[in-house]
């Protein structure tokens, strides 16, 4: 019996490292956005928080579009 | 298509009915926490479903048949034996769904194939490392891969995003949960109509209908591809309200984190070449996000009788995959008294069902009614036994008492 455990190593290490990473870069993202929501209300403006959340949201379509990649394009 | 025997075509019917129980199966597992959250409408998160596992059918020409390779010796494998796999699936699929619980369509699969290939051609076809390495291994990984995964990452969010609770909080949530659910959706259409597409071209070739080593034909690809779509659409919606809220209590930030887990462990493992199943990804992702929030409880009870469902999965299924193969080897009339057994006992399944709908209207009602459970427990059980034996002895009304809440033992003491 031969089970590939180097093969079940790297999906453990894979799929943990991206989902918190994904997770994570997604939370700030929306942490920018809401941000801006309290910044309008005061009647601000977070410039900042909002470009940092947008590169987190493209890095996120980014991982989206790498997934889509994978299904279709898949050995 | 000239020499399309009446068996071929009772096969390919099966295997259709085989993919779409399939889809309406796992529904739950791409849509569940998006319901649940209330990030979509009940019936738009199965059509969306349903959309992008028909895209997904047609995104790959790729025959996965991996299903067949390697677990069994294909070398002589008979349509016959492809039927009774098929039927014992189903049985195995319809009973999951009627307590409502979330089990491996593959397995179950799997486990028909290995048991009408034993009751065919005895143990020396079926290649017990195989299924150590390819069945049962992943089993017990994928959970805790998935569960660790988004356990982490749900704790990581609250950390970060503390209880930010706002308008754009609750938006960005609702497009994230939607966004990784659908990926879900697609690579479910990409690896499970494909199955049934291996299995009917399999069939195909042993019965001589098409050359060997040819690709699925296109009725082939398309009638896949609407049946698993059909049946994600229909929704298993019994099992959505377990997955939804029986195992745990979701919010959408959790339900984003636990989906974006299932999406990355699924990609990340038919990739790597570790294949696991889609049904134990989501259980375990769905369980870890549940225990990545603080205050957060996972419903043991509930789980454990999940995860008596998944070890009862291939032998059950392999149980009634070999009683329906050493039936239909009596005789062209052995294979008809399995089909309408097939078939009375589906409608049977079905009219218990009836007793209690649980569709789009109260799927994520918060309580689960008493009834379901003890039904459950008692309808888990027992059938394994219970169905060999009228399967071997080949009476046909047996099926009408099979899913009857007989004395069973607490799930517990059947681990």
């Amino acid at each position: 019996m031969k089970i590939d455990w180097a093969a079940l190593g790297s999906v453990f290490g894979v799929s943990l490292a991206s989902t918190v990473g994904l997770v994570v870069l997604f939370t700030l993202g929306i942490n920018g956005l809401s941000r801006r929501e309290k910044a309008a209300a005061r009647g601000g403006s977070a410039a900042l928080a909002v470009t940092g959340a947008y590169l987190c949201f493209a890095a996120c379509a980014a991982a989206v579009a790498y997934g889509i990649y994978l299904i279709v394009v898949k050995p | 298509m000239e020499s399309f025997s009446l068996i071929l075509a009772i096969v390919v019917v099966t295997a259709l009915a085989f993919d779409f129980t399939n889809g309406f199966h796992d529904t739950a597992n791409a849509m569940a926490t998006t319901i649940s959250t209330g990030a979509l409408k009940p019936k738009i998160a199965v059509a969306m479903s349903a959309v992008l596992n028909l895209v997904g059918a047609f995104l790959s020409v790729e025959v996965a048949n991996t299903i067949s390779k390697g677990l069994v010796d294909e070398t002589g494998i008979r349509p016959e034996v492809i039927f009774a796999a098929l039927v014992g699936a189903i049985l195995w699929n319809l009973l999951t769904w009627l307590v409502g619980l979330p089990s491996s369509s593959s397995h179950a699969l799997m486990g028909g194939l290995v048991g009408a290939t034993v009751a065919s051609a005895g143990f020396g076809a079926v290649h017990g490392d195989v299924l150590v390495t390819k069945v049962l291994l992943p089993a017990v990984a994928a959970p805790v891969v998935a569960g660790l995964a988004s356990l982490l990452a749900t704790r990581f969010s609250y950390g970060v995003g503390g209880t930010a609770d706002g308008e754009a909080t609750r938006k960005g949530y609702r497009a994230g949960q939607i966004a990784s659910a659908g990926l879900v959706s697609l690579a479910h259409g990409t690896n499970d109509a494909q199955k049934t597409m291996g299995i009917i071209t399999l069939a195909l070739v042993a019965g001589g209908s098409i050359a060997p080593g040819s690709n699925p034909p296109t009725w082939v690809i398309l009638s896949a591809g609407m049946a698993i779509a059909l049946g994600t659409y229909i929704g298993g919606w019994r099992i959505i309200r377990t997955m939804g809220t029986g195992l745990t209590d979701l919010e959408p930030r959790q339900g984003f984190a636990a989906q974006t887990s299932a999406a990355t462990a699924i990609l990340a493992s038919s990739h790597l070449g570790f294949s696991l199943s889609t049904t134990h990804v989501v259980s375990g992702s769905v369980m870890g996000a549940g225990l990545g929030r603080k205050g957060g409880v996972v419903r043991w009870s509930t789980a454990t009788r999940m995860f008596v469902a998944w070890a009862l999965t291939l032998p059950a299924a392999a149980l009634v995959g070999a009683g329906a193969e050493s039936v239909t080897g009596l005789g062209d009339w052995g294979t008809a008294v399995v089909a309408v057994f097939l078939v009375a006992a589906s409608a049977a399944i079905w009219k218990i069902s009836r007793r209690e709908v649980v569709d789009h209207t109260n799927v994520v009602q918060e309580t689960e009614p008493a009834g379901v459970v003890t039904t459950a427990i008692a309808a888990v059980t027992p059938p394994p036994a219970g169905m060999v034996t009228e399967d071997l002895t080949a009476t046909i009304p047996a099926p009408a008492t099979e899913p009857a809440p007989a004395p069973a033992a607490p799930p517990a003491a059947a681990v």
